[in-house]
C-alpha cells in the first residue's frame, strides 16, 4: 500500500529560516520567482537569535581607517590562511551595502555620536567594525528579515523538517520530501532550485551553544544527495559559555563582554591571556595591563583607539584553548571556567550595553554580572565546515541545490572570527537567492519519480513501525556525551579512532528506536529522525579531525600540537559520501589571486606600523 | 538550597483539543535545573513523544511558554529552586500549556494567530536612501520594543483575548508593540492610526497592565506602547480644537 502524501510546487524552496535562510528567499522572491520556506521551527525562532556580539561590516562609521580590505585581511587572518580568498573578497566588500539595506528594512541598530550605525570591538577584527543593538543583534536580524520577509510574497511552512532531496537522471536536485512536525503528514516539494539554509552542527557535542535544531540536517542532506562538504575538522569551541549551574552549561556568553573591557582571570587573580599570544599575533595586542585599559577607556568614550587591544580580545580558537590550559593547570573556577570580569564598567554601563547577559546570569547562575565576575569555559559554538559552494553563485557540486549560512563553507577557513556569521548570512543569503532564481527561470516544473518518494516516505515513517526500542532522547544523550569527549575541544588519533567505531554502534542503535506510534507532535520520533543526520555529520567531522594531522584555529591536536604550514597549511579536507559510507580526499587550496596578496601586504605594513608606534611604551 | 537528589512530582497537561487529563510524572532533580529540563528528563526518560517547543533554551527565542503552577511563563528561565519553594510539599508541580491559544498536544499550542495579525501590519515605510540618520535617544525609544522574543505570553495572560476570545477584533499587545516599534520609528512616514483604531482595536485594552507583568524581555508594553497608541488615536479622532486645525491646515 502506498504512503499518502501532499505535493507542492515551487521555482526556489529554501530550507531553513534563520538569518541566511530569510536573506535567500527574500531575494528570490524580489526577483519574481515562486519562493517557499521551509522551518523547522516556528518563524522567527532560529538559531540566529542567539547571535549577540553583532554584525561585521567595514562601513567606517566608528573608525574611518577601517576598510574591506582591512576586513579581508583580518578574516583571512583569523581562518590561519584557510578561507575561500574568493568569499572573504566578497564579504568584505558586500557588507556594508547589506548591513544598510536591513536598515530600510526596519532594523535599529546603536547609534554613533554622527547619528549612523555604531560598530564595536571584536576579537581578531582590527577597527570597531560590527554593528550591533546592545547584545541581540542576532535577534534584530531575524526580526528584521521575517517582518520583510512576511511581506515579499513568500510561502512559509512552519514546524516542518526535510528529510531527503530528489534529483533527477541528469543529477539535478529536482525537489525534496519532509513531514509537518505538527500533524506528521508526509510532504513532497518540486523545485528547480534548492538553497539549503539549516545551520550547524553543534548539538553533536553535550557542551553547546545550539539548539536543538542543530543536528546537521542541511549537511547530511547534502551528503547523501552528492554534494561535498570541506572544512568539517574545524569546529569552533567559543571560550566563554556559561558552566554552572549544569543544566545552563554552554550556553553563550557574548565575547561583547570582551568587547566592551571584560577580564579573564584565573583562580590566582592573574590576567593569563597575556600569557598566551601566539606568535601570529605578536605585536598586535597591548603587553601590558595599563595599555589595556587605555584602550578600553578609549574605545567605551567612543574615541578612536590610540593604543593596542587587550589580549582578551584574541581569536576564538586562541581564547579557549588558554582557558583549557589554566584549567587543567589548576588554576581554574570552583566549577572548571575561567573568570570573566565586567563588573568594573559598573551598573549602568552594563546594563545599557550588555542587558541580556546581565538577565540571562541573574536569573539563571543568580549571578549578577555588575558586581561579581561570571565563571565561563569554552562551548562548542559553531562548525567552519559545511557545504563547498561555489563563491560567486553559493551552488554545491549539484546542479540546482545551494547553501548558505553556516550549512555553507569556505568564508572562515580553520577558525570564524566573531560578528563574520551575522554578516557571512545577510552577504551569501542574498547571493544564494540571486542565483537561485536566476537558475530557476525558464526552467519547466520538474517530477519527482513516485518510487523515490515512497521509499523515502517510509524512512520517514520507520521510527513509528517499531514496537519497541530505545528511547531517542537516550541515544541522543549518550551520542553527545561521546563526542564531547572523544572530539571536543583537544583531540587525539586513539579516542577519534575508537570515536568513529562508536558511531558504528550508534548507527545500529538508532534503527531501534521507540517513541510511540502516534504521528501527531512526537517529539521523540523527530528525535529518531534528527539522530540520523547527527551521526552522519558526527562521522564527517571526526574523520576529517582523524586525518588533519596538525593544530589550526578550531583544531587541536595534543598528538600534533602544532601547525604544519608547509603542508596542511595548504591542503582542504573534502568530505563526500559514496554508497551511504562517508569517505575523505584531499586538495591543495587555490593560491590568491595578485591584487589580493597586496592587499593583504598593504594591510599588514598598515599593522606593523601601528605595532612600532607603540613598542616604545612598554 | 541544592535540590539535587530530590524527587520531584510534576503535574502535566497531556492529549490534544479533543482528549486531554492531567498525567503525574516523577523525576529526580540536579542542581541548577530549569522547568524545561525537568520537561526534558521526562521526555528522555519516560515519555518520548512528550509534546514541548523549545529552541534557545536562554530565553531569547520565545518558544518554551506555559503555565506554571498558573503563572504564564517562559519555561527555560524559571528556576526549579524557586518553583520549589513556592510549591506546598508532597502538591506536584503543574504545567498547562498556555491557555489562549488552540492546544495541539501536551504543552505545545496553535499560536498562528499571532503571525496572521502580524501579516496585516504595513512595513516600515522610510528614506529611499541609504544611511538613515537618527540618534540614540530615538534609536532607544524603538529598541526597547524590538527586545520582544515573541513568546506570545501577553497576549495568552490579555483578558481581552483570555476571557473574551475577541480575536477578531483586537491585535494583542504582542502585535501593538510591534505597532508601536513602527509608528514610533523616528524615519517612518506611514499613517498607522486609522488602522490601529479600526482593525486593530487599541481601544479594547483598558490598561488592567497584565501583559506587562508576565514579559519575561521586560518590555513595559502598557505604558510605553499601547497607552501612546491610545493617545494618537484619541487625539485624530477625539480631540475637536485638532479636528478643528485639521479641517483649516489641510494636515494629518
Amino acid at each position: 500500500m502506498s504512503i499518502e502524501y501532499k505535493h507542492h510546487e515551487f521555482d526556489v524552496i529554501v530550507i531553513g529560516a534563520g538569518g541566511a535562510g530569510l536573506r535567500a528567499a527574500i531575494e528570490s522572491a524580489r526577483s519574481g520567482v515562486k519562493t517557499a520556506i521551509i522551518s523547522k521551527s516556528l518563524l522567527g525562532k532560529a538559531h540566529t537569535v542567539m547571535a549577540v556580539g553583532g554584525c561585521a561590516a567595514a562601513l567606517q562609521n566608528a573608525d574611518p581607517r577601517d576598510n574591506w580590505k582591512v576586513h579581508f585581511h583580518d578574516t583571512m587572518k583569523g581562518s590561519k590562511w584557510l578561507a575561500d580568498w574568493k568569499m572573504a573578497e566578497f564579504h568584505a566588500k558586500e557588507a556594508p551595502e547589506r548591513v544598510r539595506e536591513l536598515e530600510q528594512w526596519g532594523a535599529v541598530f546603536d547609534r554613533t555620536n554622527n547619528n549612523l550605525i555604531n560598530q564595536r570591538n571584536f576579537g581578531g577584527h582590527t577597527f570597531p567594525r560590527l554593528a550591533h543593538v546592545g547584545d541581540s543583534t542576532g535577534l534584530e536580524i531575524i526580526r528584521t528579515l521575517q517582518e520583510k520577509g512576511i511581506h515579499s510574497g513568500i510561502d512559509i511552512f512552519m514546524e516542518y523538517t526535510v528529510t531527503d532531496l530528489f534529483k533527477d537522471n541528469e543529477g539535478k536536485c529536482i525537489g525534496c520530501i519532509g513531514y509537518n512536525r505538527v500533524d506528521g503528514e508526509i510532504h513532497t516539494f518540486s523545485a528547480k532550485s534548492i538553497i539549503l539554509a539549516t545551520g550547524g552542527i553543534t548539538r553533536c557535542w553535550s557542551i553547546c551553544s545550539g539548539s536543538w535544531e542543530y543536528t546537521g540536517d542541511g549537511h547530511a542532506l547534502a551528503l547523501k544527495a552528492g554534494a561535498e562538504l570541506r572544512d568539517m575538522e574545524f569546529v569552533q569551541f567559543h571560550p566563554t559559555g556559561m558552566v554552572w549551574p549544569p543544566s545552563v552549561r554552554g550556553i553563550l556568553v557574548t565575547e561583547g563582554v570582551r568587547g566592551e573591557g571584560g577580564r579573564l582571570l584565573n583562580s590566582e587573580n592573574d590576567r593569563f591571556m597575556f600569557n598566551y599570544v601566539p606568535e601570529m599575533f605578536a605585536g598586535d595586542h597591548a603587553e601590558t595591563i595599563e595599555e589595556s585599559n587605555q584602550w578600553v577607556e578609549e574605545v567605551v568614550s567612543g574615541k578612536l583607539a590610540t593604543v593596542r587591544r587587550p589580549p582578551e580580545l584574541l581569536t576564538r580558537d586562541v581564547v579557549a584553548k588558554a582557558i583549557n590550559s589554566e584549567v587543567k593547570a589548576g588554576r581554574g573556577s570552583p566549577h572548571g571556567g575561567a573568570f570573566l570580569d565586567i563588573s568594573h564598567r559598573g551598573e549602568e554601563a552594563i546594563l545599557k550595553k550588555l542587558p541580556s547577559m546581565h538577565h540571562q546570569f541573574k536569573e539563571l547562575a543568580g549571578v549578577d554580572i555588575s558586581k561579581e565576575p561570571m565563571e565561563v569555559g569554552p562551548t562548542a559554538h559553531y562548525v567552519m565546515g559545511g557545504i563547498r559552494v561555489d563563491a560567486k553563485t553559493q551552488e554545491s557540486c549539484v546542479s540546482g541545490l545551494f547553501a548558505c549560512g553556516e550549512v555553507a563553507s569556505g568564508l572562515h577557513g580553520a577558525n570564524r572570527l566573531g560578528g563574520n556569521s551575522l554578516s557571512d548570512l545577510i552577504v551569501f543569503g542574498k547571493r544564494a537567492g540571486e542565483f537561485a532564481s536566476k537558475n530557476a527561470k525558464d526552467k519547466s516544473q520538474p517530477t519527482i519519480d513516485e518510487d523515490e518518494i515512497q521509499k523515502a516516505a517510509s524512512k520517514i515513517l520507520a521510527p513509528l513501525m517499531n514496537k519497541e526500542g530505545e528511547n531517542p532522547g537516550k541515544i541522543y544523550d549518550e551520542l553527545r556525551d561521546m563526542m564531547q569527549e572523544n572530539v571536543g575541544i583537544i583531540r587525539t588519533k586513539e579516542e577519534m579512532v575508537s570515536a568513529l567505531t562508536k558511531l558504528k554502534e550508534f548507527d545500529e542503535r538508532q534503527k531501534n528506536t521507540f517513541s510511540g506510534t502516534s504521528r501527531k507532535y512526537n517529539s521523540g520520533w523527530h528525535q529518531a529522525l534528527d539522530l540520523n543526520n547527527m551521526i552522519i555529520v558526527s562521522k564527517a567531522a571526526t574523520l576529517a579531525a582523524l586525518t588533519r594531522e596538525e593544530s589550526r584555529g578550531g583544531h587541536t591536536r595534543d598528538d600534533f600540537p602544532t601547525p604544519d604550514d608547509d603542508y596542511w597549511g595548504q591542503i582542504l579536507n573534502i568530505i563526500w559520501m559514496d554508497d551511504g559510507e562517508v569517505k575523505i580526499k584531499q586538495e591543495e587550496k587555490e593560491e590568491m589571486r595578485d591584487d589580493l596578496k597586496d592587499a593583504i601586504k598593504e594591510v599588514k605594513a598598515m599593522i606593523a606600523e601601528r605595532a612600532a608606534e607603540h613598542g616604545g611604551e612598554k | 538550597m541544592s535540590l539535587k537528589g530530590k524527587k520531584q512530582s510534576f503535574r502535566i497537561l497531556r492529549g490534544d483539543s479533543e482528549n486531554s487529563s492531567m498525567e503525574d510524572f516523577e523525576i529526580e532533580l540536579d542542581e541548577g535545573m530549569v522547568v524545561l529540563d525537568c520537561v526534558h528528563r521526562i521526555q528522555h526518560e519516560q515519555q518520548a513523544d512528550l509534546a514541548v517547543r523549545w529552541n534557545c533554551k536562554a530565553g531569547k527565542c520565545g518558544s518554551c511558554s506555559a503555565e506554571i503552577n498558573g503563572k504564564p511563563k517562559l519555561m527555560c528561565m524559571t528556576r526549579m529552586n524557586d518553583v520549589v519553594a513556592e510549591t506546598p510539599e508532597n502538591i506536584p508541580i503543574e504545567i498547562r500549556p498556555m491557555k489562549s491559544f488552540p492546544l495541539i498536544k501536551d504543552l505545545v499550542t496553535d499560536v498562528s494567530w499571532n503571525y496572521e495579525i502580524a501579516q496585516k501590519i504595513k512595513p516600515i515605510n522610510g528614506p529611499d536612501e541609504k544611511n538613515w540618520e537618527f540618534n540614540q535617544m530615538e534609536a532607544d525609544r524603538v529598541q526597547h520594543f524590538r527586545e520582544c522574543i515573541e513568546c506570545f505570553l501577553c497576549s495568552n495572560t490579555c483578558h481581552v483575548l483570555r476571557d473574551h476570545d475577541l480575536f477578531d477584533n483586537f491585535a494583542g499587545p504582542r502585535n501593538l508593540v510591534r505597532l508601536a516599534q513602527f509608528e514610533m520609528h523616528p524615519l517612518d512616514k506611514e499613517d498607522r492610526i486609522p488602522e490601529i483604531k479600526k482593525d486593530f482595536g487599541v481601544e479594547y485594552c483598558n490598561i488592567t497592565r497584565c501583559c506587562t507583568e508576565v514579559c519575561p524581555a521586560g518590555i513595559n508594553i502598557t505604558d510605553d506602547a499601547i497607552i501612546p497608541l491610545k493617545e494618537r488615536v484619541v487625539d485624530r479622532y477625539y480631540d475637536p480644537i485638532k479636528m478643528i486645525w485639521r479641517k483649516i491646515t489641510g494636515r494629518k
